[in-house]
């Protein structure tokens, strides 16, 4: 675990002290903040701190989680690779509004990550280049990684047509 | 009257000659999508060796191979796929459903796993297993070789099946309690 004072210090001369909040849990180190915010902390932690490199976008759904509070938890994890620190950024996203900026613009590589978490979410990343299905068909409907969504799906599994023996 | 056969000449039937010659020289179509296509492949390697039964030329173009078979589970964006791959394989053509994710889909009983390629597409041979030893595999090829022994036909009549589709035909073999040894002619309803 690799110290994180100095950038902590960097953020809270930018932000102010109020907009975020890092906790440390099984040697993550984590930041949450506001989804407004997210974009801008990002770039920062880019820009100047020197987080150069987009490890992973993901998201988790709370749904029906004990004493959560928000439905969506967004996880970006960036790694500066001079100092070897890395950080976990979280931001929250509760239904209707589930749009949060992209972060294309910073990291190429978040592209097809934030397609992935628009295909198994449904969450609007704003700006990004080529919003589409990434893993599931073009024209599945639904957002199969949310927990209200049934395990066994809706049937699109066994929506094909059937090749007997005499058509083959 | 008798006639006399020289030693050095055999008769036989057309049917049977063409199921001969057909089980013999199997053109597999690997289409391993998961951990059991690594199984398929020690079945093709030197250790088991595969060559043994006829069954050693893996084509990965379809239209060289007739039988197909999968290895590995199948999603729902990957059946379309499996389905055209097995409609431009030529006739005559078999297919082998290899492990419980290609025959039943296994553990994955999700949204996206097919549960069960035999839903949507012909299967002649299932291999249990998670995966199947290749010995499992190597006895599912000669099962089918004697399966093709037994049912194939030079004009290929045993695949116009649509009264063979359904019951499943290894169990109407087993209701009968013998392998019936002339098929119904197709077309002519028998
Ligand atoms: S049957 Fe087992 S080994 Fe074969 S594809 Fe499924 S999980 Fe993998």
């Amino acid at each position: 675990m690799v110290d994180l004072s100095g950038v902590l210090e960097q953020l809270k001369s930018r932000f102010g002290e109020r907009s975020w909040d890092y906790s440390e849990f099984h040697q993550n180190q984590r930041l949450v903040v506001a989804a407004e915010l997210c974009f801008s902390v990002l770039e920062f932690l880019k820009k100047t701190c020197g987080f150069d490199m987009l490890i992973d976008v993901t998201c988790v759904d709370y749904l029906h989680y004990r004493g959560a509070k928000d439905r969506f938890g967004l996880v970006y994890i960036v790694l500066n690779t001079v100092t070897g620190q890395r950080l976990i950024v979280r931001a929250f996203l509760n239904e209707p509004d589930l749009k949060i900026p992209s972060v294309v613009p910073l990291w190429e590589g978040a592209n097809w990550l934030e397609r992935e978490v628009f295909d198994m979410y449904g969450i609007e990343f704003t700006g990004h280049p080529d919003l589409r299905r990434i893993l599931l068909p073009d024209e599945f409907v639904g957002f199969p990684l949310r927990k209200d969504y049934p395990l066994r799906g809706r049937g699109e599994r066994h929506n094909f047509e059937r090749i007997t023996r005499g058509e083959g | 009257m008798e006639i006399e056969v020289p030693d050095n000449v055999a008769l036989t039937s057309l049917d049977y000659l063409a199921s001969w010659c057909r089980k013999n020289s199997l053109w597999p179509m690997p289409f391993a999508t998961a951990c059991c296509g690594i199984e398929l492949m020690a079945t093709g390697a030197s250790r088991h060796d595969v060559a043994r039964f006829g069954a050693e030329v893996f084509r990965f173009s379809p239209r060289q191979c007739d039988l197909m078979i999968v290895a590995g589970r199948v999603v729902m964006k990957m059946l379309p796929v499996l389905q055209r791959i097995w409609l431009q394989m030529p006739e005559p053509k078999w297919c082998i459903s290899m492990g419980a994710c290609a025959s039943t889909g296994g553990i994955f009983d999700t949204y996206s796993v097919v549960q069960g390629i035999d839903r949507f597409i012909p299967v002649d041979m299932y291999v249990p297993g998670c995966p199947p030893r290749p010995e499992q595999l190597i006895q599912a090829i000669i099962d089918l070789q004697d399966k093709i022994q037994r049912e194939g036909s030079f004009l290929g009549n045993e695949f116009i099946t649509d009264a063979r589709q359904q019951p499943k035909r290894a169990l109407q073999e087993l209701e009968l309690g013998q392998v019936p040894r002339s098929l119904p002619i197709i077309g002519g309803k028998a």
